[in-house]
């Protein structure tokens, strides 16, 4: 399953949710506000650490770009793709689930 | 045991779920989500529901919304059965978190049409990892 | 054009659904019917007390099939069926018979 997330973790726990919900083997987008989750440094940092690689997560560049977020301040192993790399992980999985 | 398999594999219903994660009247998501499900049930698929986080504060008892101005629409959750929507699925974890028991929840039942119309429980609290293998299990995820 | 009924004026939408729920009275269900030319009788009386009854309970106008299965449910099959139901109301026993019971649209009609 693809998870796509688009709310800062820090205001809303739909990312937290959809840690707690997603399983191994899943992916997980971060979209539009989603992105500040996949950034080094912050007070979910050892949350994704703690996901030991059970999940693929990716992040979208272009929403990295508009909010000035640099790919050199993600977390280790968080993925940035394009819109195309987007719609590839919707069409590589069988059913998408949107968290609001 | 669960009416969840009891649903024919042969035939081309898809499995719909949605996912209802916020509380009920301070934005509009539950309601619509409510109004998406029943004009929804129209097309005869296999339909389930799922409150979960703040979702589970929708279908708590005794709402009274006399003093707010806006419509309780609490009871139509208990026509879901008549719109053929029986499997509500609720996260214990979330009612824990809030202190909630499944005794502070709506009662919500449906008539069993393969059983003599036996009225039976829509409402089936399930834990965090049911709960994310039910959500596996489907083919269409609507979130609200 | 709103209803008139005896000097006040009850406002409804372009399909004739009255806008407030509780300016309904038999009067007006009379009106209503006379405007979708239906003649209410004991039998149009009986579903559309149903449904006021059912909206009372779950805050929502029935589906028609669901509307058809609830009374069939409680009145039987000679009731609960789309013949009976279409030869009362014409234009849909859930449409019609909504407006005149002063409920919304149907929640579920497609």
């Amino acid at each position: 399953m693809l998870h796509t997330v688009n709310k800062s973790p820090f205001e809303k726990t739909t990312f937290e949710s959809c840690l707690n919900h997603a399983r191994p083997g899943d992916a997980v987008l971060l979209i539009e506000d989603g992105i500040y989750a996949a950034m080094k440094g912050t007070a979910m940092a050892d949350r994704i650490a703690g996901m030991n690689g059970e999940l693929s997560l990716y992040a979208l560049g272009p929403d990295l770009a508009a909010r000035g977020v640099d790919e050199g301040a993600l977390l280790e192993g968080i993925s940035v793709v394009d819109y195309g790399g987007f719609v590839d992980l919707v069409a590589e999985h069988d059913v998408t689930q949107t968290w609001l | 045991m669960s009416a969840d398999a009891q649903v024919p594999e042969s035939d081309d219903r898809k499995k719909f779920l949605y996912v209802n994660r916020r509380a009920p009247y301070g934005t509009i998501y539950a309601l619509e989500s409510l109004e998406v499900v029943l004009i929804g049930a129209a097309f005869d698929q296999d339909v389930s529901i799922a409150f979960f986080d703040d979702g589970v504060y929708q279908i708590l008892k005794n709402q009274d919304t006399s003093g707010i101005g806006m419509k309780n629409f609490s009871p139509t959750y208990r026509a879901l059965g008549d719109y053929e929507v029986t499997k509500l699925y609720v996260e214990k974890e979330s009612l824990d978190e809030r202190g909630l028991s499944p005794d502070d929840l709506m009662e919500i039942t449906y008539e069993d049409e393969d059983d003599d119309w036996e009225e039976k429980p829509s409402i089936r609290v399930v834990e965090r990892a049911k709960l994310s293998e039910i959500m596996a299990e489907q083919d269409v995820i609507l979130s609200f | 054009m709103p209803y008139q009924l005896n000097g006040t004026v009850v406002e409804h939408d372009e399909e004739g659904y009255i806008q407030e729920l509780d300016k309904w009275s038999k009067e007006l269900a009379e009106l209503i019917a006379e405007d979708e030319k239906i003649e209410m009788t004991d039998e149009h009386w009986e579903v559309v007390n149903f449904l006021r009854d059912y909206y009372e309970e779950y805050q929502i106008a029935p589906a028609v099939r669901v509307l058809i299965k609830a009374i069939k449910k409680s009145m039987g099959k000679d009731k609960g069926n789309n013949k009976y139901l279409y030869t009362l109301f014409p234009y849909g026993p859930a449409k019609q018979a909504c407006k005149i019971a002063g409920l919304p649209k149907p929640t579920g009609c497609v």
